[in-house]
């Protein structure tokens, strides 16, 4: 109780401060715009259905893009681990490929796959993928190895153990990772829909780049807003209850 | 099979170590952990293995358990040759090595889980029984980690009798514990061990916990890893770990180990 209070002082005062330059007048609308204003575009773009629209696209290509880097990172990151070959080899180039900033895709899925759809999947793919990979390597490679004798002495073998040794045992890393890939692909989105213009979808990226070029401040402003606000309630309703259980069940987590 | 047959009282299992040899290469040179021990325990035997820490006690232990093989050598269990990990032997590790993502229930099933002929329904009966063997029925539901460490030794124990092995591995399973709580364990083995009817073989550091667990001792020496000497334990159970007969072995095994092992200073307590 005394948490969220303190939370929701400090995010009006923010705003009020904010207004109170705004009002100022030191500073153009142009360059900033007070927060009534971006409320006001808010509210407009949410009634005409712009924002709606915008949010939803973006979601299904960050959904896409993150649901496909999980679904390949994850084994793959247990296979690295597992394998001294594929750490050698796949898990270096994952260490490697991971420091790209994700924008740095972008020229790469232009060339390969001009202004489509595909290009845009392709950089939040490479955005999540690689750091997937390594967080779920990390994780199985601090499994203690008397985990997995302690089952072969029970009968588990095979894919017994991994799903039910391996996988649990690296969960707590495993989180981290798709909490981490969850970032990436979200800033990797931004990034490709920013720079890869195309007429299959209008999402926030877009609409922030539009707003740069009509001079609408307060349309940027929102939708960085909507940004942080999604990133959040993620965080929220995604990780932070699985994080909640691990920090029970391990015991782990002492600063909440 | 009912939660009867699960619960009954299999025959306890004969082990034959023949001529094992295990040695350790790394980059410091070569350790011969294991010299052409031989050693034969009878069905239903509690046997304690004593020695000074790196004697090869865990190895042998592992290799009984077939998470290791030997270098040359085999292991028999039953007659039959042990290649594997098998259901019939269970180990209990120095470490609790429970898993902290399963609940204390969770632990216990783990391996009853992988037991055929069970339904869950008789599998949870199961594993309520060890719980309640162990004394710890009440916490089935807890965390592992908000038990303390003798509980949860005793429910790595529940874990380990749950799939009804025959043979009961134990690497110095109460070495971290505080002398109460070990006292307390040491009737609960004693007890469960008589319930159970199981084949024990016990690693332990400490020689008064061999001479009041073991119906027989071993003394290992290090370096190369061999039985030195063997001391059978006429006393009557349950024993109690401060009796004045139970003293008279331990300083008797005691002597005859600090006469092996007076170079270097050992680890051995008495
Ligand atoms: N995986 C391994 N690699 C290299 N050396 C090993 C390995 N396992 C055991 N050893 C060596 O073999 C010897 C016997 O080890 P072991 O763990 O069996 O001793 P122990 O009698 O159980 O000792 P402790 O009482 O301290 O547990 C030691 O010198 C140890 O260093
Ligand atoms: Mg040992």
């Amino acid at each position: 109780m005394i948490r969220s209070i303190s939370s929701i002082v400090f995010f009006l005062s923010l705003l009020l401060s904010w207004e109170f330059v705004a009002r100022s007048g030191h500073y153009s609308p142009v360059i900033l715009p007070s927060p009534l204003n971006v409320l006001e575009y808010i509210w407009q773009a949410t009634c005409d259905g712009t924002l709606w629209v915008a949010t939803l696209v973006t979601m299904k290509r960050l959904i896409l893009g993150y649901g496909l880097g999980l679904l390949f990172g994850i084994p793959l990151g247990l296979v690295t681990a597992r394998f001294r070959l594929l750490q050698d080899t796949l898990g270096l180039l994952a260490l490697g490929v991971q420091t790209l900033p994700s924008v740095c895709w972008v020229p790469l899925a232009l060339l390969w796959f001009g202004q489509t759809e595909a290009a845009m999947l392709f950089v939040v793919v490479m955005g999540t993928l690689w750091s997937v990979i390594i967080a779920t390597n990390d994780g199985v490679r601090a499994m203690p190895p008397i985990y997995l004798r302690a089952a072969r002495t029970m009968g588990s073998k095979g894919l017994h153990t991994w799903i039910k040794v391996i996988l649990p045992a690296s969960l707590p890393y495993l989180v981290g990772g798709m909490k981490q890939g969850w970032a990436f692909a979200w800033r990797s989105l931004m990034a490709a829909e920013i720079f890869v213009t195309i007429l299959t979808g209008f999402g926030l990226g877009q609409l922030l780049q539009y707003g740069r070029e009509l001079l609408a401040m307060d349309q940027v402003v929102a939708v960085m807003a909507i940004i942080v606000v999604i990133g959040l309630l993620a965080d929220r309703l995604l990780f932070s209850p699985w994080e909640r259980f691990f920090h029970k069940r391990w015991g782990t987590g002492s600063i909440n | 099979m009912s939660i009867e047959n699960a619960l009954i009282n299999i025959a306890p299992e004969r082990i034959e170590i023949d001529g094992v040899t295990k040695s350790f290469t790394t980059n410091r040179g070569t350790i011969v952990a294991l010299d052409n021990v031989s050693v034969k325990v009878a069905e239903g035997e509690f046997l304690c293995l004593v020695g000074p820490s790196g004697c090869g006690k865990s190895t042998l232990l592992n290799i009984i358990a077939g998470l290791d093989t030997p270098d040359s050598g085999r292991v028999l269990a039953n007659g039959e040759s042990v290649t594997g990990p098998g259901r019939d032997r269970m180990v209990m590790f120095q470490e609790h090595a429970l898993f902290p993502w399963l609940d204390v229930l969770g632990n216990v099933m783990f391996g009853l889980r992988l037991k055929p002929g069970l339904n869950n329904k008789e599998r949870k009966e199961v594993a309520k029984y060890y719980l309640d063997l162990v004394g710890l029925s009440k916490f089935q539901h807890a965390n592992i980690h908000e038990l303390s460490g003798g509980m949860k030794q005793r429910v790595a124990l529940a874990r380990a009798l749950a799939p009804n092995p025959r043979v009961l591995l134990m690497d110095e399973p109460f070495a971290a514990l505080d002398a109460l709580t070990r006292e307390q364990l040491y009737g609960d083995i004693q007890r469960i061990w008589e319930a159970r009817r199981k084949t024990i073989v016990f690693v332990t550091h400490n020689v008064r916990e061999a001479a009041c667990l073991g119906d027989r001792v071993l003394l290992f020496s290090p370096n190369p890893g061999r039985i030195r000497a063997e001391f059978q334990v006429d006393l009557p159970r349950a024993r109690d770990i401060n009796s004045v007969e139970l003293a008279r072995y331990s300083t008797e095994i005691t002597t005859a180990l600090k006469g092996f092992t007076n170079k270097q200073g050992t680890e051995v307590a008495e």
